[in-house]
């Protein structure tokens, strides 16, 4: 019962809210759509929070999504010993890259006077559960090894049964603690998402790579101005 | 805009100006988007002439133009960290004084202090570095003794200049110039900020800004700024609600050596790639180049058919800037070499005021005056480095016709040049006495329809198409439809 609260309806309850709101924060308060960057106001700490982490996290979270999309190659290359471990390793250290890098934006936040001036609650509660969420799965690596295989096989289906809105738990439910605590705080995380700054990921500004370079807006309409008189 | 070098008297009017108007709100007190600089000096923020740290402006090899910071290709690596981004330490932290302390603090022995306050912290603060540090070379061994324009001159020149029998400086206000080629606008990943297709405005949209930080490093005057607090960058909007009711800029209207001229130009667009590519010395030139006049007829006709209504083209044809900058070529733009082509032309300073009389002897040598020119105490190199990217010619043309054009007024005025001997010293300097007069009116005498010809800006055409007021002020760079607070 538990198990289905947990891996059958909050991953629908949080979905909801992260559309809903996300959308509707876009449309009326487009103003908080910030990074809320402050290397303004510490320049050199910055570099060692924000840079590892950023790398980190985002091949963390590039495994986890060629897991779910496609599990087979995963696990084909995964037949040979010497890759898993290769892929393991791999995983593992870009894990502590993120956990180093938060370490020091957390420090960074609590230590500096400055910028505890710009730290508000919501930040608080990203990093908290950002802590949690990297450190369970760091956890997970350690203690329940081979991860990027069972990963595939058990969790993979699961989600995939969400996406079908048909919920089999049974593939999470035989699962240990730790992993279990990884999956539901990263629906919290999702939950909590759309209410702080980690909106910014949502607007990584794409075009730039393929728009013209200057940006010129007219606000007359010219062709009516010259008609008019 | 043109600003009168010779005239600022630096007072700093302007920029307590457009810091009350526009820069008392939190985030934005360290934030000066109008300063004046003594030169030589570091200036504000410290060293912003110093592309090798802050890698501001554009770079080219001739065929290519690159933006130095964070370009296409390079947002990417850079997006978590931008590596030529200048923090606070760079800017001051800015403060106030708990002045209650005055009035509030118990009777004692000693006579109560106003300690400075943190205003971003609200603690008791060391007061390290304020804006404007180094004004009239205060502190000079330390700051003017670091101006990265000193480069180009010899030891033995630098060391002219610091005598203290010779001691030269100058006032640089300075304003965002709303660039032709801004590197702002072009580093924007965001596509946030743009240029205003009226007037050449540009701004930054507040509801797309994401504190990418890019225009930081891009702009080479460092006239953007980032409000720490709303996390996202604000600059100089050229007090465009003041232009869109017939008003000028509160920094230019409030000027008191009224230095500041305000005007627009018809420029070909299509020009101005092309001149960015051109070698350092050309730049000037190249500029100057993409300036059409607006009495030519073909020119008229051309900007009628792209839609430029007939009110903006008649104050193009009165504009105080095309004469300072094209006809005349007094004005010359603030490092050219950043290539961003800026619209702000400075009229490079006489330094010293040079005398036509010595004693009882007045001068009869016009070669000789001129020569003084070469012989002013600011090395005319230094000049060259600042207005015309190291081209003095283009500085010498301007300083000889100021002086000719002082020489001349002293034949009319005084009366003890001989007339022979001024018209000799205006032809040297490519002058007529027709402009000379004209110059000199312009330069001395304006009233404020002289010095400011604003176009008639439509504000209710423009306004018709905003759906919603509240949602264009924001994406005009100032003001927000939310309270402007973090989340
Ligand atoms: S001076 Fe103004 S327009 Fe030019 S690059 Fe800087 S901010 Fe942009
Ligand atoms: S108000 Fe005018 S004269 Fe005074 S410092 Fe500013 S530009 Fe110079």
């Amino acid at each position: 019962m538990n198990d289905f609260i947990m891996f059958g309806v909050l991953p629908y309850v949080v979905a909801t809210v992260f559309l809903i709101v996300t959308i509707l924060r876009y449309r009326t308060k487009a103003f908080s759509y910030s990074s809320l960057s402050s290397q303004f106001l510490e320049n050199q700490q910055h570099f060692w929070g924000s840079v590892p982490f950023h790398y980190g996290i985002l091949v963390v979270l590039l495994g986890h999504t060629l897991g779910f999309l496609m599990p087979e190659m995963i696990l084909s290359w995964n037949a040979a010993p010497l890759r898993l471990m290769l892929l393991e390793v791999t995983g593992i250290a870009f894990a502590v890259l993120t956990l180093v890098g938060l370490a020091n934006i957390v420090l960074r936040r609590l230590t500096r006077p400055l910028m505890r001036e710009v730290t508000t609650l919501g930040d608080w509660v990203v990093y908290l559960l950002l802590l949690v969420q990297v450190l369970t799965g760091i956890g997970v690596a350690v203690f329940h090894g081979w991860g990027s295989s069972w990963f595939a096989t058990n969790l993979t289906p699961w989600l995939w049964s969400l996406v079908k809105l048909s919920p089999d738990v049974t593939y999470v439910a035989p699962l240990p603690f730790l992993v279990k605590l990884h999956i539901t705080n990263a629906f919290l995380l999702v939950g909590f998402f759309p209410f702080t700054r980690l909106v910014h990921i949502l607007v990584v500004p794409n075009p730039y790579l393929w728009r013209r370079t200057q940006v010129v807006i007219w606000n007359w309409d010219r062709s009516r101005l010259r008609d008019v008189d | 805009m043109v600003f009168h070098l010779d005239k600022c008297i630096g007072c700093h009017t302007c920029s307590v100006a457009c810091k009350n108007v526009w820069t008392d709100r939190e985030g934005t007190d360290y934030m000066w988007w109008n300063n004046v600089e003594t030169k030589p000096g570091t200036g504000f923020p410290t060293k912003w002439e110093d592309q090798e740290s802050y890698k501001g402006g554009w770079k080219t090899d001739g065929e290519k133009l690159e933006l130095r910071s964070t370009s296409k290709k390079k947002i990417i690596p850079n997006i978590f960290h931008n590596p030529s981004q200048p923090s606070l330490d760079d800017y001051y932290e800015p403060w106030t004084y708990n002045y209650d302390e005055l009035f509030n603090a118990p009777e004692g022995d000693d006579q109560p202090v106003a300690r400075p306050i943190s205003m971003i912290t609200g603690e008791p603060m060391e007061i390290e570095a304020g804006p404007n540090w180094d004004d009239d070379l205060g502190g000079s061994e330390v700051y003017a003794a670091n101006d990265p324009n000193l480069d180009v001159l010899s030891d033995e020149q630098q060391q002219q200049m610091k005598a203290i029998e010779r001691m030269v400086m100058f006032y640089l206000p300075r304003i965002c110039n709303h660039c032709l080629n801004p590197s702002c606008v072009a580093a924007c990943p965001s596509g946030a900020m743009y240029k205003r297709g009226e007037d050449g405005i540009v701004l930054i949209n507040q509801d797309r800004c994401r504190a990418w930080r890019s225009c930081i490093s891009a702009c080479p005057y460092k006239k953007t700024y980032y409000n720490w607090s709303t996390g996202k960058s604000e600059k100089c909007i050229l007090c465009f609600p003041r232009l869109e009711a017939g008003e000028a800029p509160a920094c230019f209207h409030s000027c008191v050596g009224r230095i500041r001229y305000l005007g627009n130009v018809l420029y070909d667009a299509d020009r101005i790639k092309e001149a960015a590519l051109r070698p350092d010395d050309e730049l000037v030139e190249a500029q100057r180049d993409t300036i059409l006049d607006p009495h030519d007829p073909a020119v008229i006709a051309a900007a009628q058919a792209s839609g430029i209504p007939d009110g903006v083209i008649e104050s193009a044809q009165k504009s105080p800037v095309y004469r300072f900058a094209k006809e005349w070529k007094l004005g010359l733009p603030l490092h050219v070499e950043y290539r961003t082509f800026p619209m702000l032309f400075y009229v490079p300073p006489l330094l010293p005021v040079m005398s036509i009389s010595d004693g009882d002897i007045v001068r009869s040598d016009v070669d000789e005056l001129f020569a003084e020119v070469e012989k002013a105490r600011a090395p005319i190199e230094y000049l060259g480095k600042l207005f015309s990217a190291g081209n003095v010619g283009k500085v010498r043309y301007a300083l000889r016709k100021q002086l000719a054009v002082r020489i001349w007024r002293r034949h009319v005025t005084v009366g003890d040049v001989a007339e022979e001997m001024a018209k000799k010293a205006l032809a040297e300097a490519d002058c007529t006495p027709e402009q000379a007069d004209e110059i000199y009116r312009l330069s001395a005498l304006a009233t404020w329809d002289d010095r400011f010809v604003i176009p008639p800006f439509q504000r209710e055409m423009a306004m018709e198409m905003m759906t919603d007021p509240h949602e264009h002020r924001a994406s005009a760079g100032f003001g927000s439809r939310e309270e402007p607070r973090r989340s």
